[in-house]
């Protein structure tokens, strides 16, 4: 089979100014800049871009971020983690607004995608900012038919630091009212009086009550710190699961 | 926090790499010449920081890439990998 | 890029409150620690740690954790400045002179030479000119603020040449190869300068 391949990923890698609509508070840690990009090319859900900012000194600082946004939006959405030391997200998130420009590269990233015609189920693990691709995944799911939604099952296990840190949290619950779509979230330090979830770190159990059974054959993504990312995976493959259809995408702190 | 849960991916090397090759490499599967065991560009570890891009092997830590990127031009050793197999239709 | 660089409204770099002369060129002072890493962090049962002076016929000498921690120490404060643009005042080490290191090398029969490369756990090296770490400008530390060194700022041991790029200053360091000829290191073959000297901003080759 051949196919011409996606502009998302052929097209070349240029610097571009978009124009920043929002600039909006998720949680305390986090914030999402809504842009407006001239020419965008389209990505793929899962993909980032690299975000560009030049001092008038001539001072240069690089960081990547993932796109929170679907494909099927006119607007692209980054999601920022602001790191109190940081260089750039405090920037991102303190500083910026609505009508600057923001220099940046992209759409970059061709294995941690997904796209409704790859099919699933899907299987969704996320630990803290990693929910970032995961979400623009979810919500390229939602623009799809009912028809093709219903083949395309998907869960999506999130785990948090407290109830606060939940990003998209009103969103998430809101897919989550569609019968295909399951999220839940564990709560690994300070958890409501009544919440009623898991409150541990992610386990075995939690992934075979979550997950689906390997027989399900689903594809599994994976995002979030380090260790969290690499105990999932093991997991994951000590479950059964085809390692080939386990991906990941390590997120750190990057200020 | 230690060094080890701070690195990134292959993944987060996606830029550095398109500003070199004309096409994502982060579904390059890539073979290790030191364990001969092949990954896929998106899941080789990521040191080297600020510094320069250092991609190595996931399974036996020998350096697969390494990229540096300075005002004269960009620098690239690939003598860690011995195949770049880079897909036809990216998936 | 083409053209005139897209300016970040409000972005600032980090400006040096420093005093005047105490900064190199580009650099700015951070009261942090930063962490950069080639590769994962190895950590050495002290039993079996060594480090070795070997010059190119083959002659070496090998001392113990033990044998290098009897040694005479010295307890150096220094700037460092690394190439990513941070630099640190008044860093306190505690460790073995390079000098004394050498010396007695030099008495059991090791040639010396004008290069070394320095050689760590993980396989990272790096290249300095003999020069440049003898005459009190170099040490083996294994104390960092009063303390062990840590294993992700180099412990149980690494070089220290502070007045070059911090990238020199080889992390996990088992031994040092005196060399008749100059052999660049893990950067220096990537690009980054040979010599690194941070008051001439020698960051990436051909810088003057």
């Amino acid at each position: 089979m051949t196919a011409e391949l996606p502009a998302a990923t052929a097209s070349r890698l240029d610097w571009h100014v978009a124009s920043v609509t929002d600039v909006r508070r998720e949680t305390a840690r986090t914030c999402s800049i809504v842009l407006d990009v001239p020419q965008w090319p389209g990505h793929r859900a899962g993909q980032h871009v690299d975000v560009r900012l030049v001092a008038d000194d001539g001072y240069q600082a690089q960081r990547s971020y993932s796109i929170a946004s679907p494909p099927e939006d006119a607007s692209l959405v980054l999601t920022v983690e602001r790191i109190d030391d940081g260089e750039v997200s405090p920037y991102l998130c303190d500083v910026l607004q609505a009508h600057d420009g923001l220099e940046l590269r992209g759409p970059i990233g061709g294995y941690f995608v997904w796209d409704i015609a790859e099919g699933g189920p899907l299987l969704l693990v996320a630990g803290g900012s990693g929910v970032v691709p995961l979400a623009a995944m979810l919500r390229h799911r939602a623009h799809a038919a009912a028809s093709v939604r219903a083949s395309v099952p998907a869960h999506l296990l999130y785990s948090a630091r407290t109830w606060d840190d939940i990003i998209y949290r009103d969103d998430l619950e809101q897919l989550a009212k569609f019968s295909d779509v399951t999220v839940a979230f564990t709560i690994t330090r300070e958890a409501p009086s009544d919440w009623r979830g898991y409150r541990r770190r992610i386990d075995r159990a939690m992934l075979e009550e979550i997950g689906w059974p390997p027989s399900a054959t689903p594809r599994a993504y994976v995002c979030g710190p380090t260790p969290l990312v690499e105990s999932v995976a093991t997991l994951l493959v000590e479950i059964g699961h085809d390692p080939a259809r386990v991906r990941t995408e390590r997120f750190g702190p990057t200020g | 926090m230690r060094v080890e849960e701070m690195r990134l991916d292959g993944n987060a090397a996606a830029g550095a790499l398109r500003e070199i090759f004309a096409h994502d490499m982060t579904t390059a599967l890539v073979t290790c010449a030191g364990c001969a065991r092949a990954s896929p560009m998106g899941v080789l570890m990521n040191y080297g920081g600020p510094m320069g891009v250092i991609l190595r092997c996931p399974h036996c830590d020998t350096v697969m890439l390494r990229i540096v990127s300075t005002p004269g031009g960009r620098y690239m050793d690939a003598s860690g990998s011995s195949v770049m197999l880079i897909p036809e239709r990216p998936t | 890029m083409a053209g005139n660089p897209f300016i970040a409204r409000g972005f600032h770099s980090r400006r040096p409150a420093a005093p005047p002369g105490r900064l190199p060129p580009g650099q700015y002072e951070t009261r942090d620690f930063p962490v950069l890493s080639a590769g994962p962090t190895p950590r050495p049962p002290l039993a079996a740690w060594d480090f070795t002076i070997r010059d190119s016929e083959g002659h070496s000498v090998r001392w113990s954790w033990d044998d290098l921690r009897a040694l005479p120490r010295e307890t150096p404060t220094a700037d460092i400045h690394c190439v990513t643009k941070w630099s640190k005042f008044d860093t306190k080490w505690e460790g073995v002179s390079v000098d004394t290191l050498l010396a007695a090398a030099r008495s059991a029969g090791v040639a010396s030479n004008p290069f070394v490369l320095a050689v760590s756990d993980g396989g990272y090296t790096t290249n300095l000119p003999l020069a440049d770490v003898t005459d009190g400008k170099a040490w083996i530390a294994f104390g960092y603020g009063g303390e062990p060194l840590a294993p992700e700022h180099g412990g149980p041991a690494r070089l220290l040449v502070p007045h070059l790029y911090f990238w020199k200053s080889a992390k996990w360091i088992r031994g040092l190869r005196l060399l008749p000829d100059d052999q660049p290191g893990f950067w220096e073959q990537l690009g980054y300068h040979n010599y690194g000297d941070p008051w001439r901003e020698q960051r990436y080759q051909g810088d003057p």
